[in-house]
């Protein structure tokens, strides 16, 4: 066994999966290390929730093979549903369940679990112990599910379009609280259609498009890989600074806007050229900023389309 | 079967926190049979012959069967609502078991079944008195074992019912031409040949004969062949739901 292989909870090999005559998943691998929070990203319908549902065995695969914690998720599901916590998209529970309610049963369907009031005091929820669900906001059921899935004290935990439909402030406590959930040791394998989520949250995304994965790393690596230019733009009064620039190694073009300068070129190293050229020709600057690319751009240039949504 | 308790009781939690469910269930079948017995009066005591069979001698049967079927409309209504509402789907995320969250339904179905019976016979006392010689204990088994085959109807009805609007009128219109065929409205011997044969094949008209047989006092013995057809009704549908369930 490889040093990978020996970190690797979850092992995906050339999964495939059709409904009818629509390939959902087309012929997916990949791997998720421990303790990192891994990101299938793209657009709805792309194939992600169906990816992430075989590897929770809720569904089975045509074709490939799945392991998670060295476990079959089909034949050794039993096994496996005590060691994973799952969130499913668009999931509801009871209309009139209590949120106490829930957490207990949850509970007690598993061989270890955690004070379940602790866990609702961690996730804000202590003051809705006794609320119906169909009472709670968006944000608050987002956050029992959390609760739910963090009950059994599992692995490895499931989020399945976690923030989708909520507000920008309620997604970002959720972020926060998955960050926890990492930093605890456990392993987190999520979906979004949400590029600046997987950018902020993920240490690894795969991107995957009409049931195909496309490529996977970490969302800089991605970046570097498909989208290595830089824009860095610089505000001079300096009416020679625009020549002095085309002279820079690796530039590919300078856009003048009166006194804007947006000069554009690639590799990691262009911005550190940039600030090199200003010092050399003492140009004086009174703005500079840089442009990157994100994951956004990274999806748009590797599946020819941008996100709908 | 991990969680089965706890899970029925919340589901009859549940079930109490929607009042219009309640009513509609347990108070509403009780209320009507005290305000017809109010209107009509006691037909036994009266010696009234000139109502129909079906309420003069197979009132409790009747009553039994309505409510049985009130239930299992209810619980294939439940399920489709479950089923469009993410609910299954979530639980079955779980180490739940299916037959668990099947069984927690119908154990919860059962309970209110025999609460509105309970509540009925007390209701209607003053104009239904139970004569003192019907076996009730035994009554009650016949109960059981026609609900849990008509339960097993229904879960039938839920594995294919396409939306949760449309289970409860599909359930209805399946089941009450059922139990109008099934010999509770006049005798099976009487109907047109074509109509004999179908009654032979609805389950109902074996709930009826062992329901009315036992209430008149028959030993168990003598409604073999009714247990059998119910028991395999029971297994057959059963079987079938679990082979085309759908969780979502």
């Amino acid at each position: 066994m490889d040093d990978t292989a020996s970190h690797a909870v979850i092992q995906v090999r050339g999964i495939r999966k059709a409904y009818g005559r629509t390939l959902a998943v087309d012929d997916v691998s990949f791997e998720v290390q421990r303790a990192e929070i891994f990101g299938l990203i793209g657009p709805n319908g792309a194939g992600k929730t169906t990816t992430m549902e075989c590897v929770e065995g809720v569904r089975r695969p045509d074709r490939g093979s799945i392991t998670v914690l060295g476990l079959d998720p089909e034949r050794q599901a039993h096994a496996l549903q005590q060691r994973i916590g799952v969130q499913l998209q668009e999931a509801q529970l009871q209309k009139r369940i209590k949120v106490r309610e829930a957490v207990a049963l949850w509970s007690s369907l598993y061989r270890t679990s955690v004070n379940g009031d602790d866990l609702l005091a961690q996730l804000g929820l202590g003051e809705k112990r006794n609320a119906w669900f169909m009472t709670l906001s968006g944000g608050q059921k987002q956050r029992l599910f959390i609760a739910l899935a963090l009950i059994n004290e599992p692995e490895v935990v499931f989020l399945d379009e976690l923030t989708t439909g909520l507000d920008p402030q309620a997604r970002r406590a959720i972020w926060e609280l998955v960050r926890g959930i990492r930093s605890r040791g456990k392993t987190v394998f999520l979906t979004t259609h949400l590029m600046e989520e997987a950018e902020r949250l993920c240490d690894r995304v795969a991107i995957i498009d009409h049931g195909r994965l496309i490529d996977a790393g970490t969302p800089a690596a991605l970046v570097r890989r498909h989208c290595p230019e830089r824009t860095v733009v610089v505000t001079t009064a300096d009416p020679a600074a625009a020549d002095t620039f085309r002279a820079i190694p690796g530039i590919d073009a300078v856009d003048v806007a009166g006194a804007e300068l947006s000069l554009r070129g690639r590799g990691d190293d262009f911005v550190t050229r940039v600030i090199q050229c200003l010092a050399d020709h003492r140009i004086t600057v009174t703005d500079l900023r840089t442009e990157s690319p994100t994951l956004e751009d990274v999806f748009l240039r590797v599946t020819g389309h941008a996100l709908r949504n | 079967m991990r969680g089965l308790w706890r899970l029925t009781w919340l589901e009859t939690k549940i079930f109490v926190r929607e009042p219009l469910g309640v009513f509609g269930t347990v108070v509403v079948p009780a209320l009507m049979f005290i305000v017809l017995g109010r209107i009509v009066g006691p037909p036994m005591r009266h010696g009234a012959r000139n109502l129909p069979p079906v309420v003069s001698v197979d009132l409790p049967v009747l009553t039994a069967m309505l409510i049985e079927i009130s239930a299992v409309l209810s619980l294939v209504a439940v399920m489709a609502i479950y089923r469009e509402g993410g609910i299954l789907k979530r639980l079955r995320a779980t180490p739940l078991r299916p037959v668990t969250i099947l069984s927690a339904h119908v154990l919860v179905k059962l309970l209110f079944t025999a609460l509105s019976l309970v509540l009925m016979v007390l209701g209607g006392r003053g104009s239904y008195p139970v004569p003192a010689d019907v076996p009730l204990m035994s009554f009650g088994g016949g109960v059981l074992v026609a609900t849990l085959a008509i339960l097993s109807i229904g879960f039938l009805l839920a594995s294919i019912a396409p939306t949760a609007r449309f289970a409860q009128p599909i359930g209805a219109l399946i089941l009450y031409p059922m139990l109008g065929i099934s010999g509770l409205f006049g005798p099976v011997e009487v109907m047109p040949p074509a109509m004999q044969t179908i009654a032979r094949f609805v389950p109902f008209t074996y709930a009826v004969s062992l329901l009315r047989g036992l209430w008149r006092g028959d030993g168990w013995a003598a409604h073999a062949t009714d247990v059998a057809v119910l028991a395999l009704v029971f297994l057959v549908c059963t079987l079938l739901a679990t082979r085309v369930f759908r969780w979502e």
